[in-house]
């Protein structure tokens, strides 16, 4: 059973046919990893499922993309809840202008939620142990907006390295950190959803191993869709595997089928390195 | 061929004179007005030619000093600039591609090029001739509603510079959270632009508070300062220019006051706007 | 959910009015000045109008071709000494200046072109005339100094930053690529900057010569306090003049007095607007294909 179906979804910029009738299923609760060599829709198929590629000029959008049965491009459709539901990690980690707290707080602000909603939101939360309430805390000294910024950054793993400077500018942390800020972001809007469009790629890889691990925690919670060109990547994080080759989507499965027999020829050559 | 390479040697060096000359002139002729106008007119200034409007009789008057025209000009600059604040801001947005397609917002912004060309004493013209149309005499709302004219093509295309600076990644970061566009402009590009704002804002304050042409017709002149937004107001620019016209020396002091005050300010600001630009980088906001 | 959308179409509905706004007040600009000139346009003949040197607004004769001819004579007379100096100037500090020496220069040459066009004139008075005037004397002129060259010389000054910064931009935007491969052949730098940079840059320096005449054309009060002011096409640099800025300037008052008096200023203003719009878009049209990033590269 799964929230997300891609049916015959076609898009193109001006002639361009980026992406050639994608259908398919993304499995909940486990890591899509698209693959494939650059310039091959991955992105593309990745912004489309919350609609970011309206972004880009000239681009068209044809077929469905059905969350929760409901098709995300329909005539009344709502694009702002939508994007709540799913949320989006760019490849270049970019830190709003402001302080690192109103970073994460940027989403519940601007959806308005109430503190009621606040307190059912982080109650929902299910934390898997990435979050320790510290009992030396006062927690009614905190509004219920800092106890969801420290919830959220503790569950991007950021919480300890940012808790003494929660008001300093974003840009002033590492490109590391800015990533795993922009993860707390994300998760602070509580998607069901999570699009990352090569999460790891503009960072070092001590950064990069922080942010991998943390996907692997996440994953019992949000379903997680992340675009990368790096196999090895793919192969560590990885459930379900999606093969893209200029547009077309040439093979998917869950990933230890398609990492050991894959079926198409495509995909061999890709794996054995032939093409890339 | 050895004559041939010392020839081109000759006249590489030739031309580096030149072009160091030239480079001085340009300097020397900054250095040379700003002193002149220093010496001169600092000599002029003192606290009652700060703080006084003239007195002794309409333009000829020997005594008191120019407050009138320091206040007017700080009247009719900032009048004009939040009046082209009103349209710049929203105009400014408006160009960017989140609003307006390519084609149609490279069309406007090659029209707030040619506007900003536009002589400013066309601007005066024009309204002045709407002025006499519906009869309404020179006043501190005519030279304020002029200099925004003349301002506001400035300030938009400063600030849509600024603004198209705005990484996309930063606003696709914003529209992937579930803002609307408004919340992105205001919350996200506005705050990241500020710097480049409020230097837009500096740039076109500059222009407005030194310029007499527009003002000319559409502002009057007296010697006092105004009580209503109908009442003709005096200016730093038209000062200098009427009272360096008059023979008597007393007055043609006032115009170099005039001058020295009016350079100070659009130097001050000039300077300002270098530290603002020069001091916020991209990301740096706090 | 709904406030917030609510919020973003009116903003919407802001934000696009400005736009039409600004569209609407160009083309009311353009067409008062249209309107207003036209009973002169009717009145007279245009040929007459353009090439006839009699001003004499009491009897409704309104010759234009001292003003035009002032007009066109300060300002080419002002590029004359302009060009050769700011091309120079830009290509010192584009080719020859460390980087230190433009971080210096450049705000510099800034300021200069923040400094009010009154400020520029009292200058004029100050230094300039009696500068021009003793110049003059030398050259057998008994001239007051209030003159063409006056106003040419404070022109020139005036238009420094713009061709200056426009035509460092453009020089220096030229790859540095290209340098290379010239100074790789064995040229010297003045080889390469002469025959390589300064050749593929053309285009952008005739743009910012341009953008520097388009200004000098409208400047109106530097020029009007130096040039003397007189209704005749003057015969020498040390003649007085007059301008078509001058002229709406200097008049304004008596606007409304004479019969057609408005009419003819605002056909001077017309005038004006029109040459400044074409040269200001001649020059965009040219820069905005070179300098790519201006118009193409949206971030």
């Amino acid at each position: 059973m799964t929230h997300t179906k891609l049916r015959k979804l076609k898009i193109s910029y001006g002639d361009n046919h980026a992406l050639k009738e994608i259908n398919v299923d993304i499995p909940d609760k486990q890591i899509t990893a698209i693959i494939g060599p650059s310039g091959c829709g991955k992105t593309t198929l990745l912004k489309s499922i919350n609609r970011i590629i309206e972004l880009s000029e000239g681009v068209k959008v044809r077929g469905e993309v059905l969350i929760d049965g409901a098709n995300i491009y329909g005539k009344d459709a709502d694009v702002l809840a939508l994007r709540k539901k799913v949320g989006f990690l760019p490849q270049r980690p970019c830190p709003l202008p402001m302080s690192i707290y109103d970073n994460v707080a940027f989403g519940p602000r601007i959806h308005r939620l109430s503190e009621e909603q606040i307190t059912k939101q982080l109650e929902k939360q299910k934390t898997n142990g990435l979050v320790k309430k510290e009992k030396s805390k006062k927690y009614q000294d905190y509004s219920k907006m800092d106890h969801l910024v420290e919830h959220y950054l503790k569950l991007a793993g950021l919480w300890d390295e940012v808790k003494d400077r929660l008001h300093s500018s974003a840009s002033k942390l590492s490109i590391g950190q800015q990533q795993r800020l922009a993860l707390a972001r994300v998760l602070a809007i509580e998607p069901e959803v999570i699009l990352a469009d090569e999460p790891t790629s503009a960072l070092d890889p001590l950064s990069a191993k922080l942010v991998e691990e943390q996907f692997k925690l996440l994953k019992k919670d949000y379903t997680i869709v992340i675009v990368t060109h790096i196999l090895r990547q793919a192969r560590r994080i990885a459930d379900y595997v999606m093969f893209m080759y200029l547009g077309e989507l040439i093979e998917h499965g869950p990933a230890e089928k398609f990492f050991n027999a894959p079926q198409k020829d495509k995909t061999k050559e890709y794996l054995s390195g032939e093409i890339s | 061929m050895k004559r041939k390479i010392k020839r081109s040697e000759i006249e590489e060096k030739i031309f580096k004179i030149l072009m160091i000359v030239s480079l001085a002139i340009v300097l020397l002729s900054l250095i040379g007005i700003i002193s002149v106008i220093v010496i001169k007119g600092f000599s002029a200034l003192s606290w009652s030619m700060i703080f006084e409007t003239p007195k002794g009789g309409y333009y000829l008057g020997k005594e008191g000093g120019i407050a009138n025209a320091i206040v007017g000009s700080l009247y009719l600059a900032f009048g004009a600039l939040i009046l082209s604040l009103i349209v710049s801001i929203p105009l400014a947005f408006a160009l960017q591609k989140d609003y307006l397609n390519k084609k149609i917002a490279n069309l406007i912004r090659v029209l707030l090029d040619v506007l900003c060309g536009v002589p400013s004493i066309v601007y005066g013209a024009f309204a002045f001739i709407v002025m006499m149309h519906f009869m309404i005499r020179a006043s501190l709302l005519g030279g304020i509603v002029t200099l925004a004219l003349f301002m506001t093509p400035i300030m938009t295309r400063a600030m849509d510079e600024s603004i198209r600076l705005v990484p996309a990644e930063l606003k696709e970061a914003s529209y992937s959270m579930g803002a609307t566009r408004f919340e992105t402009s205001f919350k996200i590009v506005l705050r990241q632009s500020l710097p480049g704002i409020a230097t837009a804002v500096l740039i076109a304050f500059g222009r407005g508070i030194g310029d007499a042409a527009s003002i000319l017709f559409t502002a009057g002149y007296t010697d006092s300062i105004p009580t209503s937004l109908f009442s003709p107001v005096a200016s730093l620019p038209l000062a200098i220019f009427f009272q360096i016209a008059t023979p008597i020396a007393e007055v043609q002091r006032r115009a170099y006051a005039s001058a020295f005050i009016l350079l100070a300010i659009v130097l001050i600001v000039s300077i300002i706007t270098r530290y603002l630009s020069s001091r916020f980088s991209r990301y740096n906001l706090s | 959910m709904k406030a917030r959308k609510k919020a973003d179409s009116i903003a919407t509905f802001f934000f696009y009015s400005s736009a039409i706004f600004i569209g609407i007040l160009a083309l009311i600009i353009l067409a008062v000045l249209v309107v207003k000139s036209l009973p002169i346009l009717s009145n007279n003949n245009f040929f007459e109008l353009l090439f006839s040197s009699s001003w004499r607004p009491s009897r409704g004769e309104f010759g234009f071709l001292p003003f035009i001819v002032g007009t066109i004579e300060v300002t080419l007379i002002a590029m004359a000494i302009a060009i050769p100096i700011c091309l120079l100037s830009s290509i010192y500090l584009s080719e020859y200046a460390t980087k230190r020496m433009r971080s210096i220069f450049m705000p510099v040459i800034d300021l200069l072109a923040g400094i009010p066009s009154v400020v520029f004139g009292l200058f004029g008075i100050l230094v300039i005339v009696p500068f021009v005037s003793f110049l003059g004397k030398m050259f057998g002129s008994s001239t007051t100094g209030y003159s063409l060259l006056s106003g040419s010389i404070i022109l020139a000054i005036m238009v420094f930053p713009i061709i200056i910064s426009v035509a460092t931009a453009v020089l220096r935007s030229v790859p540095h690529e290209l340098r290379e491969s010239s100074l790789a052949l064995g040229a010297t730098r003045w080889q390469t900057v002469k025959k390589v940079v300064v050749r593929s840059s053309i285009g952008g320096l005739i743009a910012a010569v341009v953008l520097g005449f388009s200004r000098a054309i409208g400047e109106t009060m530097a020029v009007l306090m130096v040039i003397g002011n007189v209704a005749i096409i003057p015969k020498s640099l040390f003649d007085p003049a007059y301008t078509l800025t001058s002229l709406i300037a200097n008049n304004y008052g008596e606007m409304m007095s004479i019969p057609m008096y408005d009419s003819a200023l605002l056909l001077a203003a017309l005038m004006l607007l029109l040459i400044v719009a074409f040269f200001n878009i001649i020059s965009h049209i040219i820069l905005s294909k070179l300098i790519k990033h201006n118009y193409t590269n949206e971030a």
